[in-house]
C-alpha cells in the first residue's frame, strides 16, 4: 500500500478535553424535569455518570450533547421531578 | 567474548571513551545504564534473576549517583504503571523484570508499546513457569514478541550497559516512539562478572538528548484525555501508525549503534551481526549469550575446515526480514539455535521466522533448527558441534528432522 490517509493527528489514543465518544447517540429516552417540583438538591448532578445535567436558578436541567438517557436522574430525584420521555428521531 | 572494535586511533586520542574499567555482572551493568542514560523515574519489582538490578540503581540513588525518583512498588504491574503517569508527564523511566514477573506486567505492557511511551525495559531472561524454574531461557522476552515493543538482546555485558543507553536514543527519537526491551541471559549474563568499560557520563550526555517531550504528555495548559475509549476507524489508524514505527525503527536502530561506534568506540551492527561469514557456505543464527559460544565453534569449525560462520540476531523486533535474507539467502544451509519452544510450530521462535523470511528469496537454503539451553541448561561447544553435523547433512541435500533438541535422546 502507498501513503495511508490518517483522520488524527495524534500517534496514540489521546483526546483533547475529556470526551471522545459521543454518547448522546445512544439515547432512546430523554429526562424531562418538573421545575417547579425541582427542590435544588443536586442528588440528579451527583448521580449523572456522563457530567450533564447543570444548575439554574430555580432547577436542574440536562445538557443534551452527551446525555444517554441512563435514567439516573429520575431514579435518585427525591421529589420526582423527573420522567424520562421517549427520543423520536428521523 | 569478542566484541568488534572500531580500528580509528583517533577516537582512543581525541576523546576519552573510559571512565572506569570495572569487573561486573550483567544486572550491574544494566543498573549502570540506565544510571549513565540519566534515567529520572525507576520503579521495579524485584524477581530471580533481575533482583540485583533494582538493588543496584536503589544504592546509585541513595548515594546520590543517580538523581532520579526511585518508587517503591508492590508488583511489577504498579512498576509500570507508575513509570506509564511518568512517562507521560515527560520524565525518562526505567524498570527491568523476568519471567513471571514479566507475566504479572502484562496488562501495563500491551499499552505501553501503542501508547508510544519510550520506556526502556530491561529483560533479565528466564524461563516461564511451568515447570517451576529460576534459571535462563528466552521464553518470558519471545512470549511478549508481539506486544509492540522493540526487542534487542545482548551478548555480553558490556554490550547490555551499551544497549541500555542506545535503547534510550531509539525509544526517544520522533520517527519511532516506542518501547525497548534489553533482554540479557538469565544467570548466564544476569550473575556473571566480566569486564565492562564504563563510558564517560559526558560522553553519555553528549550522545544522549534530554528526555523529548511526547505527544501526549500531561500538561494541565492543554486539557487531554489519554486513551480514551476509541472507536474502530480510529483505532485501525492508530495500530498502523505502530505498525509503520516499528518498521522506521529498523533504519534508526542501525544508525543508532553507527553513531554509538563512532563515539565509543564499540560496534555491534544494531539489526544483525555477521561473524566469519565471508566465503562461507552454512550459517548458525542465534541470540544473547548462546552467541558467544556459536563464536568459538564456528573458530573450531573453519580451523577444521567448514566454510561456516555466524549470524547474530541482535534485534528481534522488528524483525530483520530483508538483512536475514541478503546475509542468508545464498547458503547450502542454515541452522537457527532457539533458546525457545514455538509452539504451534514445534520448533523454536527464531526458526519459524528465518523460515518465513527466507520464502522471499528464490530457492533458499534449507532451514534447520535446534533447541536447547532451555531452563537454564548450557549451550556447550558439543552441542554447536553437533548441530554443525547437522547443519553440513542438510547442506548435502540429507535433512532428517528439521528441528532438534539437542538436549534429549531418541530411544
Amino acid at each position: 500500500m502507498g501513503k495511508v490517509k490518517y483522520t488524527t493527528k495524534y500517534q496514540a489514543a489521546v483526546a483533547e478535553g475529556l470526551f471522545v465518544v459521543n454518547t448522546g447517540d445512544w439515547r432512546y429516552q430523554r429526562p424531562v424535569t418538573e421545575s417547579t417540583r425541582c427542590c435544588k438538591c443536586a442528588q440528579c448532578w451527583v448521580v449523572c455518570p456522563v457530567n450533564s445535567r447543570y444548575e439554574l436558578p430555580t432547577h436542574y436541567e440536562t445538557d443534551l450533547s452527551y446525555c444517554k438517557g441512563c435514567g439516573m436522574c429520575a431514579a435518585e430525584c427525591y421529589v420526582g421531578a423527573i420522567a424520562m420521555v421517549e427520543e423520536i428521531r428521523d | 567474548m569478542v566484541t568488534s572494535k572500531v580500528a580509528s586511533s583517533s577516537v582512543s586520542t581525541a576523546r576519552k571513551t573510559v571512565a572506569e574499567t570495572v569487573v561486573i555482572d550483567g544486572n550491574k551493568a544494566a543498573a549502570y545504564g540506565a544510571m549513565l542514560s540519566r534515567a529520572q523515574v525507576v520503579a521495579a519489582y524485584p524477581i530471580t534473576p533481575q533482583s540485583p538490578v533494582v538493588e543496584n540503581l536503589s544504592t546509585f540513588v541513595a548515594d546520590g549517583l543517580l538523581d532520579a525518583d526511585f518508587v517503591d512498588v508492590e508488583s511489577e504491574h504498579s512498576a509500570l504503571s507508575v513509570l506509564h503517569g511518568a512517562a507521560l508527564a515527560g520524565a525518562r523511566t526505567f524498570t527491568a523484570t523476568s519471567g513471571q514477573g514479566l507475566c504479572f506486567m502484562f496488562e501495563p505492557y500491551v499499552r505501553t508499546s501503542s501508547m508510544r511511551l519510550p520506556i526502556v525495559m530491561c529483560i533479565a531472561t528466564r524461563e516461564t513457569l511451568t515447570p517451576q524454574s529460576i534459571w535462563g531461557g528466552h521464553q518470558d522476552a519471545f512470549l511478549v514478541r508481539e506486544a509492540g515493543w522493540i526487542q534487542m538482546f545482548a551478548e555480553n555485558n558490556q554490550e547490555i550497559l551499551d544497549s541500555v543507553i542506545m535503547a534510550y536514543k531509539i525509544a526517544e527519537n520522533p520517527d519511532v516512539a516506542l518501547p525497548v526491551n534489553v533482554c540479557f541471559d538469565g544467570f548466564y549474563l544476569s550473575h556473571m562478572a566480566e569486564r565492562v568499560d564504563l563510558p564517560p557520563q559526558e560522553l553519555v550526555d553528549s550522545f544522549l538528548p534530554p528526555p523529548r517531550v511526547l505527544h501526549s504528555t500531561l500538561d494541565p495548559d492543554h486539557v487531554m484525555a489519554v486513551d480514551p475509549l476509541t472507536p474502530g476507524d480510529l483505532l485501525v489508524q492508530y495500530r498502523h501508525m505502530h505498525v509503520q514505527a516499528m518498521q522506521r525503527a529498523k533504519k534508526v536502530i542501525v544508525d543508532v549503534h553507527k553513531e554509538f561506534a563512532e563515539l565509543f568506540g564499540r560496534s555491534y551492527g544494531g539489526l544483525i551481526e555477521e561473524y566469519r561469514m565471508d566465503g562461507a557456505e552454512m550459517a548458525i543464527v542465534a541470540n544473547g549469550a548462546p552467541v558467544g559460544t556459536a563464536r568459538e565453534a564456528v573458530d573450531i569449525a573453519r580451523a577444521n575446515g567448514k566454510k561456516i560462520g555466524l549470524v547474530k540476531l541482535k534485534t528481534m523486533r522488528p524483525f530483520p526480514r530483508q538483512e536475514l535474507c541478503a546475509v542468508l539467502g545464498n547458503l547450502k544451509a542454515v541452522g537457527v539455535m532457539d533458546k525457545n519452544v514455538c509452539y504451534g510450530w514445534a520448533s523454536g521462535a527464531i526458526l519459524m521466522e528465518v523460515r518465513s523470511a527466507l520464502k522471499d528469496v528464490k530457492n533458499s537454503p534449507p532451514v534447520v533448527g535446534f533447541i536447547d539451553g532451555l531452563g537454564g541448561a548450557d549451550i556447550t561447544l558439543e552441542d554447536y558441534d553437533r548441530a554443525i553435523g547437522i547443519i553440513e547433512e542438510a547442506a548435502k541435500g540429507d535433512v532428517e528432522n528439521e528441528v532438534t533438541w539437542l538436549a534429549l535422546e531418541e530411544e
